[in-house]
């Protein structure tokens, strides 16, 4: 058989040549090649990490990681880089989710950018990406990681931006890209913090030398690379570019930021959790932040009535979630819910996109309704996937969210209950969402409803897929209070097993777990079932634009107006500062200072033509000058 | 006996020098230079240098001089006419020299070693010898002087002539 | 007799010093061309005194031998020179070189 070190080199190698393929023949390619390269690439890089994935499974269990080399790259120095790979459980089923996930993102894109005349850049796009992302979660060390993060952060830039002929979606571009930046900026020097403390910046190099670090350092390391997370992940502060970026097409909405790129800060912390676990203030402070933007985004997502929007709070809203259950220390639960997370959400963008285009281009959730029975195979995945999100049993968001709330409420009950809060509002305003969209009266413009048709099989089979994943995808992490083994947990722990030490286990006993899944199960149904008397019983549709609402709802339907203060606060006065010194150093200064050099070589030719008299005595003067000149000067050396 | 012979004829070089530089008419500056010429071979005879003392009168005084004087009688410009730099251009003239006499005097003021004498009898300057030298060590640049007068007459040749005007 | 009368090799560094000055001084101090063509052979002539005079001093003939070459050399010049000078006059019908300044700027 193949090696498995080709093997696992062949997984990125993959979509990087569809890439190089389609993107050096952007102009010429017929759509169908296009697809079948791109597709292609991915499904082969799917069955390999499948592959890798059970090679795996027959390695024992404490020795299940492979490291490649491929080469040396930098040398100077005591700094020295290799390009490196590390396949271990973690990033193996990261490895799964972006590859499967990916691949039928892929398929649907085939379907619904079908009539796209940049049909061929947005494949070479989304090949680039895969490549991108699959380098940081394979990386062995920071560089790669950090190579693979910001390759991810450039594609998200290209993707958001895709029809650029529209400035606001280059703006949102852009917005996305900068505050990636900023997150960056805080990851980078808390990477050179670890090699400057570590000597090394390989992942099993730094932690096994983690405990030799104080910890203050590796507080002040660990929340630098949350900076990072936090522009990658959208969590507060850093967040307001994720529902600018529903500008992109919604198969990108559902690939980048909803099923991967933004889960690369939960992937960088479960890396790292020798090191969080070593520094409890900055696992508070994860913990804390998590918990803020889940319950801030749930707020705004209430009052959202543009259907991608209400799906991207609710990104913001379950990212949180993901660094609360990190915070907790309980990294397998983060990890758990990012795989659940990717199909469900997967599946609602694409089931949006679906309705989007069967109602050409509408996305106004006011203009819906009645969707029901002219959509059937959307109607249907999409209540999988609202069931699962709202963590209904036996659905895949049942099982990871429970989790969660569960190490939750062992740690501190205020903040279990902040947590259920925030879960009961994703129910309500997903349950709000569907009944909006399929339920009721069809409020439709007439033209829309002229064309309206099910999407194509290319659209609706990834949508079922993704649905039979929602359903089962649980099933691979049953705690053992529901008589499972927690397969999951089994396969991922020797990799959080050193920072287990570290963080304090408690451990609930059977009765209280049932009570909390009870109750939270009951309340759950309870705003499913305000969501059904407000919207389908008593028929009430959101306010029109320009309708006055109260104060509260007005606030919350404009985000709590944080790009405006961010605009007013950071923006403005930047643009401010470099106008300052474009008109002062730029033209003032460097301007001058270049066109003074030329005007320097003109004055002195000018000067020294005046030399040029043809008068021969004058010549004669000038030389027995020159004479005397020269020999002064021998004597004066 | 043989330096009161040196400090006369030394004496009478730079006198007729400065009186080549100051006087009015062309002819006269001809004239005396060509007493500086026969005063400098006086010198080289001193110096034991007697073929080329020989060959100094004939060239110089016989040849150059005869020539500046035949332009000077073809050109007529024997008169007096000529226009005089402003005093303020003579004034500089002097000073450029005289900055240049006290360059060479700071030049020899430090090199006072040179205690050593020259003169006495010798047999270098004698034809057979100087022959000897040039012939045998020197033989290539002898040839191309030879390259060299052909080059100047033909120069002068085709400069002097006359352009005739052509006939359309 | 003898000649063992010997002069010290300064006083024709003095000389040919001092015979060079005036030519410098010559060349700056008239207009009329031809006069100038005369200093610049006063030049030439200082250097040759200095040649000789250095060979005598050294014994070594090569000074002789370089006195020749410069009086061919001041021969062609004077040659050439005169004829340009020659041809100026034809043009301009003067021989100051203040009117000689076709190549000004």
């Amino acid at each position: 058989m193949v090696s498995i070190d080709l093997l696992v080199s062949l997984v990125p190698l993959f979509p990087l040549l569809g890439f190089v393929y389609v993107a050096f023949n952007v102009k010429r390619l017929n759509h169908v090649v296009t697809s079948v390269v791109a597709c292609g690439s991915i499904l082969f890089s799917f069955l390999t990490s499948i592959y890798i994935f059970a090679f795996l499974l027959q390695l024992p269990a404490e020795n299940r990681t492979i490291t490649i080399e491929l080469f040396d790259w930098i040398k100077t120095g005591n700094f020295s880089a290799t390009l490196s790979f590390l396949i271990d459980p973690l990033s193996s089923v990261f490895l799964l989710i972006i590859t499967g996930v990916g691949f039928f993102i892929h398929v649907y894109s085939t379907g619904y950018m079908h009539d796209d005349e940049g049909y061929n850049r947005f494949f070479s796009y989304l090949n680039l990406f895969v490549f991108f992302m699959l380098l940081l979660v394979m990386g062995a060390n920071y560089l790669v990681m950090f190579i693979g993060w910001e390759g991810v952060g450039l594609c998200s830039y290209l993707l958001i931006g895709f029809w650029f002929k529209n400035q606001d979606y280059n703006k949102a571009a852009n917005k996305a890209f900068i505050m990636n930046r900023i997150g960056d900026l805080g990851m980078l020097i808390g990477m050179i913090l670890i090699f400057v403390h570590a000597g090394s910046i390989q992942y099993l190099e730094v932690f096994s030398k983690a405990t030799s670090i104080d910890t203050g350092t590796l507080t002040l390391i660990t929340i630098l690379l949350f900076v990072g997370a936090m522009g990658k992940s959208a969590q507060i502060p850093l967040y307001t570019w994720l529902p600018d970026a529903m500008a992109g097409p919604t198969p990108v909405s559902a690939l980048i930021h909803a099923a991967t790129m933004v889960t690369a800060g939960v992937y960088m912390i479960a890396r790292n959790n020798l090191l969080y676990a070593l520094s409890p203030a900055s696992l508070e402070l994860v913990m804390i932040v998590g918990l803020a933007t889940a319950l801030f985004a749930a707020t705004i997502a209430i009052a959202q009535n543009d259907i991608k929007k209400v799906l991207a709070y609710s990104t913001v809203s379950q990212l949180g979630l993901m660094f609360l259950a990190l915070g907790l220390g309980s990294f397998t639960s983060g990890v758990f819910h990012v795989a659940t997370h990717a199909f469900f959400k997967a599946l609602l963008f694409l089931g949006a996109g679906s309705v989007i285009h069967a109602l050409s281009g509408e996305q106004d959730i006011r203009k819906m309704g009645g969707l029901k029975k002219y959509l059937p195979v959307t109607y249907l995945t999409f209540v999988a996937g609202v069931l699962a999100i709202s963590g209904i049993p036996p659905f895949a968001g049942f099982f990871s969210k429970d989790e969660i709330l569960a190490k939750a409420f062992e740690h501190n009950a205020i903040v279990w209950f902040l947590a259920v809060i925030a879960s009961l509002m994703t129910s309500f305003y997903m349950f709000r969402l569907f009944f909006l969209t399929f339920h009721g009266k069809t409020r439709a413009s007439d033209h829309a409803m002229q064309h309206i048709h099910e999407s194509p099989r290319s659209i609706t089979v990834p949508l079922m897929v993704l649905a039979v994943l929602s359903v089962i995808g649980g099933f691979m992490g049953i705690p053992e209070v529901l008589g499972g083994s927690h397969a999951l947990n089994n396969f991922l722990s020797p990799v959080f097993a050193a920072s287990q030490l570290h963080v304090e286990a408690h451990h609930l006993s059977h009765t209280t777990e049932y009570i909390l899944m009870g109750g939270v199960v009951a309340f759950t149904l309870v705003m499913i079932g305000l969501a059904y008397s407000r919207y389908v019983s008593q028929g009430h549709v959101p306010a029109a634009e320009g309708e006055t609402l109260t104060s509260a709802h007005r606030l919350v339907y404009n985000k709590y107006y944080v790009d405006e203060l961010y605009q007013a606060i950071i923006v403005n006065p930047l643009y401010k500062i470099s106008s300052a010194l474009d008109a002062v150093i730029e033209k003032l200064g460097i301007d001058k200072l270049v066109n003074g050099v030329g005007e320097i070589v003109v004055f002195v030719s000018r000067e020294a033509r005046l030399l040029q008299q043809g008068s021969i005595g004058y010549y004669i003067f000038v030389m027995v000058f020159g004479v005397i000149a020269l020999l002064v000067l021998n004597f004066i050396k | 006996m043989t330096l009161y012979i040196f400090y006369f004829l030394s004496f009478l070089a730079v006198l007729s020098a400065l009186m080549v530089v100051f006087s009015k008419s062309p002819v006269h500056s001809v004239l005396y230079l060509v007493i500086t010429l026969f005063s400098l071979a006086g010198h080289y005879v001193i110096l034991n240098a007697q073929f080329l003392a020989v060959v100094h009168v004939i060239v110089y005084a016989g040849a150059i001089m005869v020539l500046f004087l035949y332009v000077i009688m073809l050109l007529n410009l024997n008169q007096e006419n000529e226009q005089h730099k402003t005093n303020l251009l003579k004034f500089a003239a002097v000073i450029s020299a005289g900055l240049f006499m006290i360059l060479l005097i700071g030049t020899f003021k430090g090199t006072e070693v040179f205690a050593n004498v020259v003169g006495g009898q010798s047999e270098i300057g004698m034809v057979k010898n100087l022959g000897l030298v040039m012939f045998r060590d020197f033989l290539l640049p002898f040839e191309i002087t030879s390259l060299l007068l052909l080059a100047a007459m033909v120069g002068a040749v085709i400069l002097g002539k006359i352009d005739k005007p052509k006939k359309a | 007799m003898t000649n063992t009368q010997y002069i010290p090799i300064d006083y024709y560094i003095w000389l040919a010093a001092i015979l060079f000055t005036i030519g410098i001084l010559g060349v700056l101090y008239r207009r009329n061309a031809i006069v100038i063509f005369m200093c610049i052979e006063l030049m030439l002539n200082a250097v040759n005194i200095l040649m000789v005079a250095f060979s005598s001093y050294r014994q070594d003939a090569a000074g002789q031998v370089f006195v020749f070459f410069i009086m061919a050399v001041a021969a062609a010049e004077v040659a050439v020179g005169l004829a340009i000078l020659v041809m100026m006059y034809r043009n301009t019908q003067s021989t100051d070189i203040n009117i000689l300044n076709r190549i000004k700027w």
